[in-house]
């Protein structure tokens, strides 16, 4: 059997053919479109290396299959910078240091950029540290993911007041 | 991962029809099902996949009061609906307190009623297993199971259920909107999930084919709104299934417990409904000795399944304790550590 689905995918509408129904949202990132920014780890939920948004929404695209997205708006990693111009949540990493190895900072900033959006957890660390809780570093460097997390909140706060004044 | 047909009916009488076909799965999200399909522990032959089904991602309020969840709506967007957040606060509490934020953000309700056990040893496709094949045996009696049931498990199987959101539900006497063969049918939550006795396969009552497709909350069940909460031991701060659990609901008036709420989860195959220390509650002042006995008579007919006594003891005093929280009065936020034993401990850190 083959399928077709239609993504926006980090911007850009594509239609793409699916020869086999087990394709997850993340190998079809990974594996079809050569977005490698979105990172495998544990493939099986535990780890939120693979978090993408979905429709503005942080997911796990490792426990999803491509063929339930047909429609869907997808932003990973590479979506975020505009040429030299990163992402406030990426700047933030780098300022703060959230990482080391850097193999979970892709679904860390992906993440980080689903709670902002979802607005629970403001400028508390405890409800930050709360709502990072499924992605995992293997390298610990939660405290700097806290800071940057806190930062970007604010900065993008901040900038939305300007932006509305 | 088993190769199997997809399909994306555009009506529920569809998909009902698209699942008489032997080896057919519904497939909401997949947050558990794609994992037990990765691990071969499922194997459908067709999945039919539920998520455009239109009208099932509603929450609305009926004119009798109740709730009504459309099994699609997701548990996150379940947790921050103003209406569950106000008058079933331990429901979204629960809800928060389970999975991650991004599979929150995935799961759906009629999913997680459904969700399978989390026992080492069904997900091991090596170990004997009477849940994931029949007449094996079980390797989890015997082997590692300090986090086994220690009520209402059989010779043949020892494991929990895992839900978090499924123990207030069944303390609330939530209702499940069930569409099948036959029609439409509802059945209380309580009768949802089955323990194991000689048939630990069969997780739940439902027929093959059944489609879930909303779960009612009644309107009475607001009642509790003022005094309720959800509170759940994990092996780490965040993002881990529950040890043990509790949800504790309760009016006051005037100093004294008109009526409780009890129920228990991670102790069982099914979320543990405690009608007997519902019953010593009913008119006691509330307070440690009132809940203690509550406690004791949740847990009279516990034992072990295997290394985990200890279970029994921390049941107990996690109801105890989340009766002292109930009583104590539902916080008007949301607290940081939902439905942690650490939130309320000034002082504790948990970076």
């Amino acid at each position: 059997m083959s399928f077709s689905i239609g993504l926006t995918v980090n911007g850009v509408r594509q239609t793409i053919a699916l020869d086999d129904p087990r394709v997850t949202l993340l190998d079809l990132l990974r594996e079809r479109l050569h977005l490698t920014g979105t990172k495998k780890g544990c493939d099986r939920g535990q780890c939120g290396a693979c978090t993408v948004l979905v429709d503005g929404r942080r997911v796990n695209s490792c426990l999803t299959l491509a063929l339930s997205h047909d429609g869907a708006d997808i932003v990973t990693i590479e979506g975020l910078a505009r040429g030299d111009q990163l992402h406030p949540v990426q700047a933030a990493f780098i300022a703060h240091d959230g990482l080391q190895c850097g193999f979970c900072t892709p679904g860390q900033i992906m993440s980080a950029i689903g709670l902002i959006a979802e607005g629970q957890a403001g400028d508390d660390p405890e409800r930050i540290r709360e709502g990072m809780s499924g992605n995992l570093c293997r390298c610990g460097a939660y405290t700097g993911i806290t800071d940057a997390v806190l930062d970007a909140t604010q900065t993008m706060a901040a900038s939305n007041e300007r932006r509305s004044a | 991962m088993k190769n199997f047909d997809y399909v994306r009916p555009a009506s529920v009488a569809d998909a009902v029809k698209a699942a008489a076909t032997p080896g057919a799965a519904y497939l909401a999200s997949g947050t558990n099902l794609l994992d037990l399909m990765k691990g071969n522990i499922a194997r459908p032959d067709r999945l039919i996949d539920i998520t455009r089904l239109p009208g099932l991602d509603r929450v609305e309020r009926l004119p009798d009061g109740a709730l009504r969840i459309g099994a699609l709506v997701r548990n996150a967007d379940l947790a921050h609906d103003p209406d569950v957040a106000k008058a079933y606060p331990a429901v979204a509490e629960a809800l928060l307190s389970g999975a991650s934020a991004q599979l929150r953000n995935a799961a759906t309700v009629g999913g997680n009623l459904l969700q399978r056990t989390r026992c080492g040893y069904f997900y091991d496709p090596a170990s004997a297993c009477n849940k994931r094949a029949p007449g094996t045996g079980c390797d989890a009696s015997g082997g590692e199971n300090r986090l086994h049931a220690v009520l209402g498990w059989s010779e043949s199987c020892i494991a929990t259920h895992p839900s978090d959101f499924c123990v207030p539900l069944v303390a609330l006497d939530a209702v499940v909107e069930i569409e099948g063969h036959n029609g439409r049918r509802e059945i209380a939550l309580e009768a949802l999930h089955r323990l194991p006795g000689d048939t630990p396969a069969q997780d739940t009552t439902l027929d093959p084919g059944d489609l879930i497709v909303a779960v009612r909350l009644p309107g009475d069940a607001r009642q509790f709104a003022a005094h309720a909460r959800y509170l759940k031991v994990r092996e780490r701060t965040s993002y881990a299934f529950a040890i043990v659990s509790a949800s504790a609901h309760l009016r006051i008036e005037q100093g004294a417990i008109i009526e409780a709420r009890l129920a228990l989860g991670g102790v069982a195959a099914k979320p543990w409904r405690a009608r007997a220390a519902e019953a010593t509650l009913a008119g006691a002042t509330p307070g440690p000795a009132a809940f203690r006995r509550a406690a004791e008579a949740a847990l009279a007919d516990a034992k072990p399944s295997g290394d985990n006594a200890y279970k029994i003891e921390l049941a107990r005093r996690i109801l105890v304790r989340a009766l002292s929280l109930a009583a104590a009065g539902t916080p008007a936020r949301m607290p940081a550590l939902p439905a942690s034993p650490f939130s309320a401990v000034a002082g504790a850190s948990h970076a």
